[in-house]
């Protein structure tokens, strides 16, 4: 491997691990949301097709809400290297740009995991199923590539971002859609067409069916193979605009 | 041996010409200074020789590697300390330099032993597993010095080391600079907007504003070109008293600038008689007169007509447009 490669990988990991309270506050939302939608509707709606309640239908949502944010966040600390000039250390030095990226989307990708895996063991002792082996490597599987994909978009975004004004927009307007439009939180097999048209294009989807029918062991809307491969196509995409874009970053 | 090769340098930002076709060499072992006020194209040209920046046209090159084309050898073969801190504040001093020396290539033993010495030498020994946010402005800069010198660049380039320092680390970095061209053997390339630093430090000073270079030569043989001693004269009435030295034959040059008249001449304390009587002759009052011999800061003022005072508050308007275009 790079040099560059593991270096940022590295210095990711231990930036994360440093912050005990920026763990505790990326874990917070997730454990909110699950908790208040999850017992709060748990009483009014079951599972059409399924019979699982509908906290266990959510878990893979907020595993996957997790996953998100960390990926994305941790792309964009892109900008906070480049506000304090951390960024040039690592484009001066004798490394390409497209390993230092792949160093950063890995790095990422490693925490947002860990923040998944972590959502995943509290919510298997809130309910207190498991799935199988099998379904939990299905589910990692997943996680992976929505990590690898968005930590990715998250660079592609800082890359041409000037300063962090623009960091709120982003969020509002592309990464909140993003969730709350791939069926994470509902079901897609009874949602209005217009919502499930919607869903369709959104590539997060496919991520949030595939952890389901890793977490659930029953085919969800969408068939895991078809989640698969969508999403492997999304996340190669994803890699190489992230990839091109920092290659044209200036300092 | 030349380390570093600038032929017609320049860089244009839009409008803006930032550097303006210079040229220069720096001989191996030296310290080199680019001296010149804010907005001068100092960091520009830093910018360039570090491969940051591509030049709009001209070669340069870095330890016989062209910047444009060979860019890794040349930043293997350079350590650089930027103007702004470049560290990561969530790291330990030790780690920031192990990352560096990670990204440079460095074995884990070298890095291990190395690490140690440098922070010692730049008396951050105790330091080592602070996190670096927790670190002073002078401590961070001395921190940087050190990580620069961690994969044992040829070239050290330092811009504006001791900006927004106190006097006392000012002092401290002078000698760790001076230290380590003499110990090192390694060259320097320092911009600095400071005369009295460059004049202290730099063995070659390049005089340096509006993108071009307009002066290169020893500190000596810069204050022997403007020709003797200096006469400064606050009055109020620059215009006239200027105006009467008009024909003055022995005055090497008459410049007027913030509330002053200054006069190069040869044997001044002769000459400033004269220079009194003529003032009375012409009714100009004359508020003080300082004789002294050449600084820099005079230098600067031969050859641009203004002080770098002065010219640094008509750059800021340079420096705006540039923030403008990024």
């Amino acid at each position: 491997m790079s040099s560059a490669v593991d270096t940022l990988w590295l210095r990711t990991i231990i930036r994360y691990f440093r912050s005990k309270s920026r763990i505790i506050e990326s874990l917070a939302t997730p454990l909110f949301f699950l908790l208040i939608l999850g017992f709060g509707l748990n009483s009014v709606s079951t599972i059409p097709g399924t019979g699982h309640s509908f906290i266990i239908f959510l878990i893979p949502g907020i595993i996957t809400m997790a996953v998100l944010f960390t990926s994305v966040f941790s792309g964009i600390q892109i900008i906070w290297d480049r506000h304090f000039g951390f960024l040039k250390e690592t484009l001066i030095a004798p490394v390409s740009r497209n390993s230092i990226m792949i160093g950063q989307t890995l790095g990422g990708a490693t925490t947002a995991i860990i923040e998944g895996m972590i959502i995943l063991v509290l919510s298997l002792f809130i309910v207190g199923s498991f799935p199988s082996v099998l379904g939990f490597l299905i589910a990692i599987s997943f996680m992976v590539l929505i990590s690898i994909s968005f930590s990715s978009l998250g660079i592609a975004i800082a890359s041409r971002m000037e300063d962090m004004y623009g960091f709120q927009m982003i969020m509002n307007f592309l990464i909140m859609p993003i969730f709350f439009l791939s069926g994470a939180l509902f079901p897609l097999t009874n949602a209005p067409t217009v919502l499930k048209a919607i869903a369709y294009v959104n590539p997060l989807t496919y991520g949030v069916e595939g952890i389901r029918y890793g977490f659930l062991g029953v085919v969800p809307a969408i068939n895991p193979l078809i989640s698969f491969a969508v999403l492997t196509g999304f996340c190669i995409i994803m890699v190489f605009l992230g990839g091109y874009l920092f290659n044209k970053v200036k300092v | 041996m030349d380390t570093i090769e600038v032929e017609k340098l320049s860089k244009k930002f839009g409008e803006l010409v930032a550097v303006n076709d210079i040229s220069f060499t720096v001989k191996e072992g030296e310290i080199f200074g680019l001296l010149g006020p804010n907005g001068a194209g100092k960091t520009t040209t830093l910018s360039i020789l570090t491969t940051l920046l591509p030049p709009s046209s001209g070669k340069s090159f870095v330890n016989n590697f062209d910047v444009e084309t060979d860019k890794d050898n040349v930043r293997k073969s350079i350590g650089m300390v930027f103007q702004d801190p470049t560290l990561d504040d969530e790291l330990t001093a030790y780690e920031n330099m192990d990352f560096h020396g990670r990204l440079y290539g460095v074995s884990k033993k070298i890095r291990k032993s190395k690490v140690i010495s440098l922070l010692k030498l730049v008396e951050l020994g105790d330091r080592k597993d602070s996190l670096v946010k927790t670190f002073s402005g002078g401590m961070k800069r001395r921190l940087e010095i050190a990580r620069g010198l961690l994969h044992e660049p040829k070239v050290l380039f330092l811009d504006e080391p001791t900006l927004g320092l106190d006097p006392q680390t000012r002092n401290k970095i002078w000698e760790y600079i001076k230290k380590l061209n003499q110990e090192k053997k390694i060259t320097i390339i320092y911009t600095t907007h400071y005369m009295d630093e460059a004049d202290k430090l730099c063995n070659r000073i390049a005089i340096i504003d509006h993108g071009k270079i307009i002066a290169l030569d020893t500190s000596q043989s810069l204050k022997n070109k403007i020709g003797g001693d200096v006469i400064t004269i606050k009055t109020t009435d620059q215009k006239k008293l200027s105006h009467s030295l008009k024909d003055c034959k022995w005055c090497e040059s008459v410049r007027v600038h913030d509330g002053s008249v200054t006069i190069n001449v040869h044997n001044a304390s002769k000459r400033v008689v004269e220079i009194v009587n003529l003032a009375e002759k012409n009714k100009v009052k004359i508020d003080d007169i300082i004789i002294h011999e050449p600084s820099l800061e005079d230098v600067f003022l031969y050859f641009t007509g203004k002080t770098i005072r002065e010219q640094e508050a008509s750059g800021i308007d340079n420096l705006r447009k540039r923030m403008m275009i990024g």
